[in-house]
């Protein structure tokens, strides 16, 4: 079938930025989970998300130099172990953090207006930054490039090299995880329950505020896993890129309904796809305004989002 | 006249003056400027934000196209040649058309939705402007702009017979004659939306952002009051963002109307008290006066500081005052909305609503002020 595809360019060139954006899009969609599952949960469009995510590929970056594994040269079992570590460390980091902030920051406003919350939010967000840019400075920075850019399918036409697997590899299986997390626990029974009638919830005996801070804590490991997959994959991080991906993550996750977590998965890859072919068949200049441009005429026809329940506001 | 009036009527009396003053300096002048345009942007999100209650989060794109319209009709390599007058009442009627095209299919929805739209028309309408360069020129920016200020007037009209101190500058678009401009300009737009706050249509807006079932059922069109505020809010910005590329001579990187300025605004509105016009003021200069100056009169002391001292810091960025802007901006906001959500100055209404408990003495008396305020022939 392979070779069938391979004889005409043009679908060999189609099916490899297919590829691409596939794999990019997953990336979108794992920050978008942490977006979709915080609105879900407190309405609150979490624009500090992005920054956590920026600062989780630092720590990343961090784990890198600390075991002095810098290059792909070293030893297959140290980088084995730095990746392994990077995906213990951060993950956990991100989660605390986000849980942090949301005791102190988020909690004691749980009662004021959605806009009062995120402007909070975009206070993180500064902050986050600004810590971004004292830890790493405001030049771009290399991160190692741990793994091989072999093509795993030569002679087919196509390319889908080790890097491509490996954030398959991690992002498949984390978004399995959480899936059976939120279907199948007590604990995804109590979110998807204060998710949809926090008070009613509450009277059933479920600790809301647990519950929140659960899933700050998910959304954020979700960010930490992401990080380090960007800069294993995109291999340069810099303290401004937190601004860029959250954007596009948050726009996946609108894309496919905001507070749905298949949605934002969905989301993500159509927004990873739509990219790439922009970039392919646009230019890379029109490529951003393509994505913004597919989100509004999406929610101008489906005003929830792709996978949005069609329901009515309550007045 | 109240205390909130007469520290505004000050604040533009003291501003006026400052250019006469002996510790005046050209520089500072022009940094004044920027902020008078900043505030005329910040009040036009107030007309979107705090009188119709729409979360906009892309009014950085209606600066930006003022700027550029300004560019477009006045630059040397394109054949228009325009005055300032006629460019920045073309960025004017150019910006609220854009504002209603773009609004008027997205009105359908709701909260989030609707802001998030704006998000991405600003975004848009960022990159357009940047990848048009054949006409923008991308991302070097369209320069220079030194149109004649009304018609017939040339762009090099010599301005020192109205030269009351010695250093003033002689071209009609340096300072002071930029400054005292777009300081009039100010004053005039505060104005204008004091009377309108009372109009029938500020009323209805009031209606409207309060609970829009509400007033659609009293006879209410909230579809076109929420376009007559956008209107209204995306003139106003792209007033500012002509006056923005005549002060800086230049339409610059098109990055300076990205959704970071759009942001800002919003920080700026809603730390000065969201719907409360003197309040937006404050807060812009608050906001952006921090941002494009103190932090650089700190820096250049902390330097001079160092000399003094035979210090080396060397040039991280901790080492300086700018390098903790956002840190300092972030915590400010998160302090501000955990203490005094409803912004420095808030408006009656608003502060009501976020203080049940307190407020309802203070709110009796402001809503009777507010209402004897109201001339019966508007009713």
């Amino acid at each position: 079938m392979f070779e069938l595809l391979a004889i005409h360019p043009a679908v060999a060139e189609l099916g490899q930025f297919l590829i691409l954006g596939l794999v990019l899009g997953s990336l979108y969609a794992l920050i978008a989970i942490g977006y979709t599952m915080v609105y879900g949960i407190i309405e609150l469009i979490n624009f500090a998300h992005g920054d956590l995510f920026m600062l989780g590929s630092f720590l990343a970056l961090g784990v890198a130099i600390g075991l002095g594994v810098l290059t792909a040269d070293a030893e297959v079992a140290w980088v084995i172990l730095t990746i392994v570590l990077m995906l213990i460390l951060t993950p956990l980091f991100c989660a605390c953090l986000n849980v942090t902030v949301d005791r102190i920051i988020y909690r004691p406003l749980r009662k004021s207006p959605k806009l009062t919350v995120i402007v909070s939010a975009i206070g993180v967000s500064f902050i986050f930054m600004n810590i971004g840019l004292f830890w790493r400075g405001a030049t771009p920075v290399k991160f190692p490039d741990l793994i091989a850019d072999t093509n795993l399918i030569e002679g087919t036409g196509f390319r889908f090299t080790w890097k491509d697997a490996m954030v398959v590899g991690i992002t498949v299986p984390a978004m399995i995880a959480l899936t059976v997390l939120v279907k199948f626990t007590t604990l995804g029974k109590a979110m998807r329950a204060t998710a949809q009638n926090p008070l009613a919830a509450q009277l059933m005996g479920i600790n809301v505020n647990r519950v929140i801070s659960a899933t700050f804590a998910i959304g954020g490991a979700l960010a930490g896993i992401a990080s380090v997959v960007y800069g294993l994959y995109i291999k340069s991080v810099d303290y401004q890129m937190g601004f860029q991906n959250g954007l596009y993550a948050f726009t996946a996750a609108v894309l496919g309904g905001v507070g749905n977590i298949p949605g934002a998965v969905l989301g993500g890859l159509v927004i990873g796809v739509v990219g790439e072919l922009g970039k392919a068949y646009l230019g890379a200049k029109w490529s951003e305004a393509l994505i913004f441009g597919i989100l509004i005429i999406i929610l101008l026809f489906r005003p929830t989002g792709l996978l949005g329940a069609r329901t009515r506001e309550k007045v | 006249m109240s205390f909130g009036r007469i520290w505004v009527l000050l604040l533009f009396v003291a501003l006026a003056a400052y250019p006469f003053l002996p510790l005046a300096e050209a520089n500072r002048g022009e940094q004044f400027t920027v902020l008078f345009i900043y505030a005329i942007l910040a009040l036009g999100l107030n007309v979107v934000m705090g009188y119709a209650g729409l979360l906009h989060l892309g009014i950085a794109a209606f600066f930006g196209i003022g700027a550029y319209t300004v560019g477009i009709l006045t630059v040397p390599f394109l054949p228009f040649q325009q005055s300032f007058l006629v460019a920045a009442l073309a960025a004017v009627a150019a910006s609220a058309a854009v504002g209603i095209a773009v609004t008027a299919p997205i009105l359908r929805l709701r909260g989030d939705y609707f802001a998030l739209v704006t998000l991405g028309l600003g975004l848009i309408t960022l990159y357009a402007i940047r990848n048009l360069d054949a006409i923008t020129e991308g991302t070097k920016g369209m320069n220079p702009i030194e149109a004649g200020p009304v018609p017939g007037i040339p762009d090099t009209v010599d301005m020192s017979p109205l030269r009351l101190r010695p250093d003033w500058g002689f071209r009609w678009y340096k300072y002071p004659y930029l400054y005292f401009l777009s300081l009039g300009t100010l004053a005039l737009v505060m104005l204008l939306l004091r009377n309108l706050e009372k109009s029938r249509l500020g009323r209805a807006w009031v209606a409207l952002r309060e609970d829009e079932l509400a007033s659609a059922c009293m006879g209410l069109n909230p579809a076109r009051l929420k376009l007559a505020a956008v209107a209204l809010g995306a003139g106003l910005a792209g007033l500012a963002g002509a006056f923005y590329a005549m002060a800086l001579r230049t339409t610059g990187n098109p990055q300076a109307y990205d959704f970071t300025l759009s942001i800002i605004m919003v920080c700026c509105v809603i730390l000065g008290g969201l719907g409360n016009r003197s309040g937006v003021l404050l807060g812009t200069f608050i906001l952006m006066g921090f941002d494009r100056i103190i932090t650089n009169i700190l820096d250049n002391e902390l330097q001079a500081l160092q000399q003094r001292l035979d210090l080396n810091w060397g040039g991280q960025a901790y080492t300086k005052v700018s390098g903790w802007k956002l840190m300092i901006f972030g915590t400010v906001l998160i302090l501000m909305m955990r203490f005094r959500p409803e912004g420095l100055l808030p408006e009656a209404r608003h502060q009501r609503e976020l203080h049940p408990e307190v407020g309802e003495a203070q709110g009796e008396a402001a809503a009777q002020r507010e209402a004897g305020e109201t001339p019966s022939e508007n009713a």
